[in-house]
């Protein structure tokens, strides 16, 4: 009888050890380093702009900001006499984002209660799919939508305004030309924010705990009573974080913009009447024919939009992600 | 013994207390009825004319009468609940409208544009104002997709990296990380394209090309894709991980051979996010881009055509016949994003898979 040897080959003893292995080294530290592109992104940007743009600002001193003019010519000895403001261009923007909110907020906070509270559940499958799908559009389809569809029956709406209450200063207008107006423009805008606003407040509403849903009902309150007191209360915060996210949007949208508005550097306050200002769409309106020294000076002007839209959005997101936490 | 056979058919139906009887539904539609019957009336009989005019009164009807029926018959209270739900449904109702319009404008426009040779001609062989049998987009649909394969290229290692970073290595940066992607979300369109223009194009011989508008592109790209990803990649349950720690694998082991792939159908998600979110965007290739009427093969150099920049251009011609082009090109990328989004769902509906 042979026996066989079993020659039993143990695995070498490990050390035990919390020192990470050479790949793990390598990984987290290539993590590290790339975590850190949004930063550099935001940074060059920032950097870049600025600094292509700081000749406007030194030649232009506060009145960058502050002045409505904005007009670049070649004078007679041949130096380019220019001076550039972005007033009109400011309040422009802020005018047509304050309508588009106006506009834009109420029917997104009705949508997503509608959606969250009274809606069968198969149609609001459907419609928080149609949500998404709005916000997926291209800006270019609100725009040509906007020009074509949309601007034949906002003057209409425009001149019954007028009409009923042209009494109120800023929806009077000096001449009746009410072809595109902020007033149009805001509506546009308003439309294409309405997604962002929806879902930001309708995934708060959802939160809502459901025991404090149920105590309203047993204490015998209607749905809107419900609503009023439980749902609107616990949502508010995410509903103005929305808003403001919606704000950001509406105030860099360009291309939509530009389509339905009468760019014209001078201030209107008269919200119908057929002009105003947004300074993304006037970068794009002048930057074609634009010289060495207004190219520098529209660069600025895109400083100035960077820097406007990251404080509103880093506003919103501190709020919205503050109520979305407090919902948990 | 005796066993109880239990029938199929039970004699008792059950019921559902909470779904709404012949009799509530009755007065429910009557009034709908008499409002639009009252609307109709009103508006032949008063100056009052137009869309406006039938929504608004029709409006006022059914909000009405349903609030004097629930007054009638359950007190103030209810009637305050129903013209609040009356409000609601007003409201989602001219929320949605703009989308049923956009939807059917472009397609009985752009229909009006579309032949067989759109797909396969350029625009070297006409211009905008040329009878609509001339000309196509195949050179933009070329440029589109180079466009979204390079700013995908660009931006997917970023996005991952960076999402990774947020949910494996959960470092002390990862909410100074997190509150840049979301501020960086916020970047305008317009802005992008200028930064990319100061940068690359102001001061140097450079022209625009297809691979300097990608980087524009990827700059708006990287946050969706980033805050997406993230979301996925939390959705790995954490026991994968630590099985994959327990089994004596390296991190980085564990993350290539066991988390990326089980996120793998929500990474593909959050890519085709990203890419409908850029495969519109307009503004940027303004300055980016350059032109060209022709198929550009080459990304690196010459001018390049994409679908949002022949809208634009056929918009700015102004002409009908440009603006019957415009709505053409819009289709075709309508549809492009329409599938995007259609395949983002179909992916997106498990976002986790585990073997």
């Amino acid at each position: 009888m042979s026996s066989t040897l079993i020659e039993r080959v143990l695995p070498q003893k490990r050390a035990l050890t919390t020192k990470p292995r050479p790949s793990d080294v390598a990984f987290r530290s290539v993590l590290n380093v790339m975590s850190y592109s949004s930063l550099l992104i935001l940074a060059a940007i920032g950097g870049f702009l600025a600094f292509r743009g700081f000749g406007a600002f030194k030649e232009n001193g506060l009145g960058f900001i502050t002045h409505a003019e904005w007009s670049s010519l070649v004078g007679d000895n041949g130096k380019e006499i220019s001076s550039f403001g972005l007033g009109a261009m400011i309040t422009g923007t802020l005018i047509i984002s304050t309508i588009a909110l106006v506009i834009g907020v109420p029917l997104s906070v009705l949508t997503a209660l509608y959606l969250t509270f009274y809606a069968p559940e198969r149609l609001r499958r459907l419609l928080v799919t149609v949500v998404d799908l709005m916000a997926s559009f291209p800006s270019i389809l609100y725009g040509i939508w906007g020009f074509i569809v949309l601007s034949p029956m906002a003057t209409y709406w425009a001149k019954l305004i007028f009409k009923y209450l042209g009494w109120i200063p800023f929806l009077s207008v000096p001449t009746p030309a009410f072809d595109r107006s902020p007033f149009l423009a805001g509506i546009v805008l308003s439309i294409m924010i309405i997604p962002i606003v929806t879902s930001v407040s309708r995934e708060i509403f959802a939160q809502t705990p459901l025991e404090r849903i149920q105590a309203a009902y047993a204490l015998g309150a209607t749905r809107w009573g419900m609503i009023r007191a439980v749902a609107l209360p616990f949502g508010a915060s995410g509903v103005v974080g929305g808003a403001m996210l919606g704000l950001g949007r509406a105030l860099g949208e360009t291309v939509a913009v530009y389509s339905v508005l009468n760019i014209v550097f001078k201030i209107n306050w008269h919200v119908l009447y057929g002009y105003g200002g947004n300074i993304a769409s006037m970068i794009v309106q002048k930057f074609g024919e634009a010289s060495f020294t207004e190219k520098k000076a529209l660069l600025a002007a895109g400083f100035v939009l960077f820097v406007m839209t990251l404080l509103v959005n880093m506003v919103a997101n501190t709020v919205v992600s503050r109520a979305v936490k407090s919902g948990k | 013994m005796t066993t109880a056979t239990i029938t199929a058919k039970s004699p008792v139906a059950p019921r559902k207390p909470w779904k709404a009887t012949k009799a509530e539904l009755i007065p429910v539609f009557g009034a709908l009825a008499l409002a639009a019957i009252l609307d109709v009336v009103v508006v032949a009989v008063t100056p009052m004319k137009g869309k406006l005019a039938y929504a608004l009164l029709f409006f006022i009807f059914a909000a009405g009468l349903q609030m004097a029926l629930k007054w009638r018959n359950l007190g103030r209270r209810a009637a305050i609940d129903s013209l609040a739900g009356s409000v609601a449904i007003a409201g989602a109702a001219i929320a949605f409208t703009p989308v049923l319009s956009l939807l059917a404008t472009t397609v009985i426009k752009g229909a009006k544009g579309l032949y067989p040779g759109f797909f396969i001609h350029d625009m070297s062989v006409a211009n905008y104002q040329s009878p609509l049998n001339q000309g196509g987009v195949v050179q933009a649909i070329v440029g589109t997709l180079y466009l979204i394969v390079l700013a995908t290229a660009i931006s997917l290692p970023l996005s991952v990296l960076t999402a990774l970073y947020l949910t494996e290595i959960r470092g002390k940066a990862s909410g100074f990380i997190q509150f840049l992607v979301q501020a960086m979300s916020g970047i305008p369109s317009v802005v992008a394209g200028i930064f990319i223009y100061s940068a690359l194009l102001l001061t140097t011989s450079l022209r625009g090309s297809t691979i300097i508008a990608a980087l524009a592109l990827a700059i708006l790209m990287i946050p969706t894709v980033t805050r997406t990803a993230q979301e996925v990649l939390l959705l790995v349950p954490e026991d994968l991980r630590e099985a994959g720690l327990a089994l004596g694998a390296t991190q980085w082991k564990t993350v290539a051979t066991i988390v990326v792939p089980a996120a793998r159908n929500g990474l593909i998600t959050a890519v085709i996010l990203g890419v409908a979110r850029i495969a519109g965007e307009t503004a940027p290739l303004l300055f980016t881009l350059g032109v060209s009427n022709k198929i550009n093969w080459n990304p690196f150099s010459g001018g390049q055509s994409a679908l949002p920049y022949y809208v634009w251009s056929g918009l700015g011609d102004g002409t009908e016949l440009g603006i019957d082009r415009a709505w053409s090109g819009i289709l075709v990328l309508l549809m492009l994003v329409l599938t995007l989004f259609v395949v983002a769902r179909i992916f997106g509906t498990r976002k986790v898979k585990i073997k």
